[in-house]
């Protein structure tokens, strides 16, 4: 221990105000949901759950809520078969080129989001491509990609090869290999990608405005709100809805790939 | 399980499986490549050939009587954003702010990971890693729209300034307000790679240079924050990166002069409708992180990502 007694008490003091820093916006966040007042001062005026029953049966927010929900889906599908079949092709390879291919998939979340959304709303223009639900999940699923390609290619890497070769030796085929022993060893990194994934485009707004046309996702549609200074009650109930919806995927992902798949050796 | 049940699954398509499953055995390459083809053409074709669909339409312009775009090569976008002085001042000042968090963001970031490797505890370490992390799932519209109720004229900080006997803060929609939700939200992503760094550190570096003189500041000094800056070189890029293509912020907490390049973007293709500028001036973020990412590769940020 290097550290002297004042130095460290000094370290626990900046500790707890940077964790501060990061959370209370949060909670204070979440505080204003029950706010009964539409007024946006603090402290609250009073506490109450209208906002959120004002949101659920509003029509904007059920048919933004429903895009987003299935476009998080669509990505989510797309990005789980485009995912892991990059990390199993990528985790044995040994051959020229495999960093330039895992940077490819890696560009979407390393380039700033509007060069990725300004290239996406560039591309449909010069094919002439309307701008639908299905443009919104071509944009969410290559940045998702990365989530499940990164989730199965750590639970790959640990899983030794020889599993393989020895049901390969017990006679099985690639079909019964994959059904009998690489599944249940991704299972568990593929449904966490998946959550991730999901996380990620439930909440996303800056790729998406460029590939949106009309329709307005969740986040999209606060977005206007906010920026308009309109029904913020609303918004802050939808917002710890958002919060929750995304936290608790992740939360669950988190459990899943903590424990230890197949190690090697 | 296994065996049994594999073999009880026998069925007619069997002979091409194990066709396919010995030919893949045999050429490893090629099973490799029927799996990665699917994923990388899906990519080349896309993504790769949008960022090249960014590049050439750069180079258009928009009729002004049709508000058609024209495919004609022109440089005049480019010559545009170079010349006028209010895009410079943007370009400007997005790098200065961008530049500005980046700094926050380690100066918070370093004493914090710190903490975390050697002075907390295994189970607080682990705990404050997961706290740390969870704020970069929640919302990011909805984490920079909390800063807005927090700084408001009535808001949070104010009523605990009036408390403590301060005066009012009046930084909301100014660069400022900027600058700390930026530091705000990009803080976590600084975060994780000094840690990393920090934790990868031996005690055994730290008892040779006590034992060679150093005191705890030398140490520190010589030792740990040189072997910190991969870590805070990677940390960086994101913090960096994110910041410059950003426009949420601006348009939630920034104030009339606090328009970054994305907004201008944002603004070129909503509003204005000329694509072939906002693709000229997305560009030029990309430029930046280029040179950006070749100057941190010499830092060592890769092989610390």
């Amino acid at each position: 221990v290097i550290e002297t007694r004042a130095s460290r008490i000094g370290l626990w003091i900046w500790a707890i105000a940077v964790f501060l820093f990061l959370w209370i916006p949060i909670v204070i966040m979440g505080l204003y949901a029950f706010n009964s007042s539409n007024v946006q001062s603090w402290p609250i005026a009073g506490f109450s759950t209208r906002w959120f029953s004002v949101a659920w049966h509003d029509p904007d927010v059920r048919s933004a809520l429903g895009l987003s929900i299935r476009c998080g889906l669509a990505a989510t599908a797309a990005a789980l078969v485009l995912g892991s079949l990059a990390a199993f092709g990528l985790s044995r390879a040994r051959f020229f080129g495999r960093n330039a291919i895992s940077f490819i998939f890696v560009l979407p979340i390393a380039l700033p989001g509007i060069i990725t959304g300004m290239a996406l709303n560039s591309f449909f223009l010069y094919w002439g491509i309307g701008l639908s639900i299905w443009t919104i999940v071509i944009g969410h699923a290559t940045f998702c990609v990365i989530i499940v390609f990164n989730n199965m290619l750590a639970r790959l890497r640990r899983t030794s090869g020889s599993f393989f070769e020895a049901s390969a030796d017990l006679g099985a085929d690639g079909w019964q290999t994959f059904r009998y022993v690489t599944f249940p060893v991704v299972r568990t990194a593929l449904i966490a990608g998946g959550l991730l994934a999901f996380a990620l485009s439930f909440d996303e707004v800056v790729v998406t405005y460029f590939t949106a046309g009309a329709q307005n996702t969740l986040p999209l549609l606060i977005y206007g709100y906010i920026r308009e200074g309109q029904r913020l009650p609303v918004v802050n109930a939808i917002a710890l809805v958002v919060i929750l919806v995304t936290v608790i995927p992740v939360f669950i992902a988190q459990r899943l790939t903590s424990d230890a798949g197949v190690s090697r050796r | 399980l296994s065996v049994d049940a594999a073999r009880a699954e026998g069925s007619p398509r069997r002979g091409a499986f194990r066709a396919l499953s010995r030919v893949s055995w045999r050429r490893p390459w090629l099973k490799d490549f029927g799996e990665l083809g699917v994923p990388l053409a899906a990519f080349l074709f896309v993504y790769v050939a949008a960022l090249v669909a960014l590049f050439v339409s750069a180079f258009w312009s928009v009729d002004p009587f049709t508000s058609e775009v024209v495919h004609t090569f022109s440089l005049d976008n480019f010559s545009l954003i170079v010349h006028d002085p209010t895009y410079r001042r943007i370009a400007f000042r997005t790098i200065g702010i961008a530049a500005a968090v980046t700094v926050t963001c380690a100066v918070l970031a370093f004493p914090y990971a710190y903490f975390m490797v050697r002075v907390a505890g295994s189970r607080l370490r682990v705990a404050l890693l997961v706290l740390t992390v969870l704020p970069l799932w929640v919302s990011y519209l909805v984490r920079v729209y909390s800063w807005r109720l927090l700084l408001n004229q009535d808001g949070a900080i104010n009523w605990w300034l009036n408390k403590l006997g301060l005066p009012d803060q009046n930084i909301a929609f100014t660069n400022w307000a900027m600058w700390i939700v930026y530091t705000y939200i990009w803080l976590p992503f600084m975060v994780l790679p000094v840690y990393a760094a920090l934790e990868r550190i031996p005690d055994s570096y730290l008892e040779a240079s006590a034992d060679l003189g150093a005191r705890g500041w030398m140490t520190l000094r010589r030792v740990i924050v040189p072997l910190a800056i991969p870590g805070i070189a990677a940390g960086s890029i994101f913090t960096f990166s994110l910041t410059l293509g950003d426009y949420i912020a601006p348009s939630l907490v920034g104030g009339p002069n606090s328009q970054l390049i994305g907004n201008v973007v944002f603004a070129n293709v909503g509003i204005a409708n000329n694509v072939p500028f906002a693709a000229a001036f997305a560009t030029v973020p990309l430029m930046i992180m280029g040179v950006y990412l070749l100057v941190m590769k010499r830092l060592g940020a890769f092989e610390s990502l």
